[in-house]
């Protein structure tokens, strides 16, 4: 479905992403995960057309994407949900949802937009309840179902996410991750998730690519990356005894 | 939105009173210039409220407006309708070339752009003697006229161009409330969050400030069909200031905001000169230089209790003071 083929990004001078090489098969949960500073929300601002592509193709469904606007990705089906929770906190609730719905209200019109906005409640529901409400007064919690609703809105193949359990309490973290992931099973949405939060992330995961300072070192089954020694010490903070001794 | 509309009878009802309270045809004058101001002030509030991008310019959008009108129907003979229409294109091109590069700027960077073309249009005004007759000025502009009558009157004219700002309100208000107007709010919160959206980030600021140059672009002409005189003066970059304060303080985050600053401001030079006969009454000297120190503190001290502009602030007062009272009691639990 997605595939990046030696991605080379650059802020400035720096070079962030070095011949990074991933794929996305149609209907997984694929995770990257790392350090702070690796390059993982670069990955996927290059993804989503919001940081330009130097080198390298980006090829969603057998088309390249790379250096497109990031409004013209989203008709294509790929929705980004940003990091640190970019809500519009001066809209009511059901304003950012309509703002999510922004692209089928104009092919589609109100009532599309209508619909889609019910099944977020449903799978929101605590947004049903709040939807009057300025998004700003909600919680983190919230706030992030809602930035995961608005991406939604417009019914993409590929979601993106970055860090969606980013100053989470444990127990909202899991609640996202099991929507993320019935989402996967019931609608067969693809999903393309940027964590600093291995374990979860893993836990929902098919498969995992481990990312270090812009290069991809390693990708396998999530279950098997679990298991992997080097990562359970390095990003499970697990059986560091083990391997020192 | 309902409120909005509330409000709109509101106004309605009192710009509609205004000339049986007010006979003298140079306080009725003085309303047609805030009716003026506060047409350029919504558009304004589109811009700087709304989709968060800030014009230091404006004026000279106003001044291709009102130059347009008078050399197109003084020197050309124009129908002035058709005058008022070359106006606004004449601004939407002027926009469209300034708004492009310019809109890529942000905050500081923005405002000097915008107040730097606004400098420009002042020095043209001034210069191209041939064209616009310098700091003499063009006089002569015909009077507008509406189905065959005439705008004889300052009453007339004053009932024509509330019915306009009204217009222009109602306008903006249902943009603001459509999908479009949704998207425009989202600039003022995170870009990259709009642009995930599906929303042409670029394209609907430079939308908008197409509009708000349009409402400018009108006011300008309609002062000069009331005045029928211009010269470069009032279109310099001092006149974009006091644009921009009158929406700061009528609050920048709504419309409301915007007509309230207008109407205040507008009128508040007139209230500090019936000062000076109030002090007179005392045998004290009270000079006109004071006005610039009781301007100054009230913008001083709105912008210290009131930051969010005097719609805002007066709703919350209200809230906290009378409004608590009114309150049924198993409310407030």
């Amino acid at each position: 479905m997605l595939k990046l083929l030696n991605i080379n990004t650059y802020y400035g001078l720096v070079h962030v992403l070095k011949n990074a090489s991933l794929h996305v098969n149609p209907g997984e949960i694929v995770t990257l995960i790392g350090a702070n500073g690796a390059g993982k929300t670069t990955m996927l601002r290059a993804i989503s057309g919001l940081n330009s592509v130097a080198e390298g193709k980006i090829i969603f469904e057998g088309k390249p994407i790379q250096n497109i606007n990031a409004d013209k990705l989203v008709k294509l089906g790929i929705a980004h949900v940003p990091e640190g929770r970019q809500i519009f906190r001066p809209m009511t609730v059901l304003e950012n949802l309509e703002l999510g719905g922004y692209l089928i209200h104009k092919q589609h019109g109100k009532a599309y937009v209508r619909t889609a906005m019910n099944s977020m409640f449903d799978l929101f529901p605590i947004l049903k309840q709040r939807q009057d409400q300025y998004a700003g007064t909600l919680s983190g919690g919230e706030q992030q179902m809602l930035a995961i609703a608005m991406a939604l809105m417009c019914k993409p193949k590929l979601l993106l996410l970055d860090e969606p359990s980013m100053g989470l309490a444990p127990l909202i973290v899991k609640e996202i991750f099991n929507t993320i992931s019935k989402l996967q099973k019931d609608n067969g949405l693809t999903v393309l998730l940027v964590e600093q939060n291995a374990k979860a992330a893993l836990q929902i995961a098919n498969r995992g690519y481990v990312m270090e300072t812009g290069r991809i070192i390693l990708e396998e089954r999530a279950d098997e990356l679990l298991l992997n020694q080097e990562v359970r010490r390095a990003y499970l903070g697990k059986d560091k005894r083990n391997i020192w001794e | 939105m309902k409120k909005d509309y509330i409000g709109i009878l509101v106004l309605i009802c009192c710009v509609s009173l205004v000339p049986f309270f007010i006979q003298n045809n140079y306080y009725i004058g003085v309303f047609v210039f805030t009716g003026i101001n506060c047409l350029a002030c919504i558009g304004l509030s589109l811009l700087m409220g709304y989709a968060g991008q800030i014009s230091l310019g404006h004026a000279a959008f106003i001044g291709i407006g009102a130059y347009s009108s008078a050399i197109l129907t003084v020197t050309y003979h124009w129908f002035p309708w058709f005058a008022i229409l070359a106006g606004v294109v004449f601004s939407v091109i002027t926009a469209l070339c300034i708004g492009i590069p310019a809109l890529r700027l942000k905050g500081h960077y923005l405002a000097m752009a915008t107040m730097g073309f606004g400098s420009i249009m002042h020095i043209v005004a001034v210069a191209a003697i041939d064209i616009t007759a310098g700091p003499s000025g063009i006089s002569g502009i015909p009077k507008l006229s509406l189905f065959g009558f005439e705008l004889n009157t300052d009453v007339q004219f004053f009932y024509f161009i509330w019915f306009v700002v009204i217009l222009g309100l109602y306008l903006a208000i249902n943009i603001i409330h459509s999908r479009e107007g949704r998207a425009l709010r989202s600039l003022h919160g995170s870009e990259d969050a709009a642009r995930a959206m599906g929303i042409h980030t670029s394209m609907y600021k430079i939308k908008i400030f197409l509009f708000s140059a349009v409402y400018a672009s009108l006011a300008g002409s309609f002062y000069a069909h009331y005045v029928n005189y211009i010269d470069p003066d009032p279109f310099g970059v001092m006149h974009s200031v006091l644009l921009l304060t009158m929406v700061a303080v009528g609050g920048i985050h709504q419309l409301w905001g915007a007509v309230i600053g207008a109407i205040l401001l507008s009128l508040l030079p007139e209230f500090l000169s019936s000062l000076t006969e109030f002090f007179d009454s005392f045998n004290i000297t009270y000079q006109t230089d004071y006005d610039t120190i009781i301007y100054g503190s009230i913008l001083l001290l709105i912008m210290l209790f009131m930051p969010e502009g005097l719609v805002k602030g007066i709703s919350t007062f209200y809230k906290y003071t009378i409004g608590r009272y009114l309150i049924p009691k198993h409310e407030t639990k």
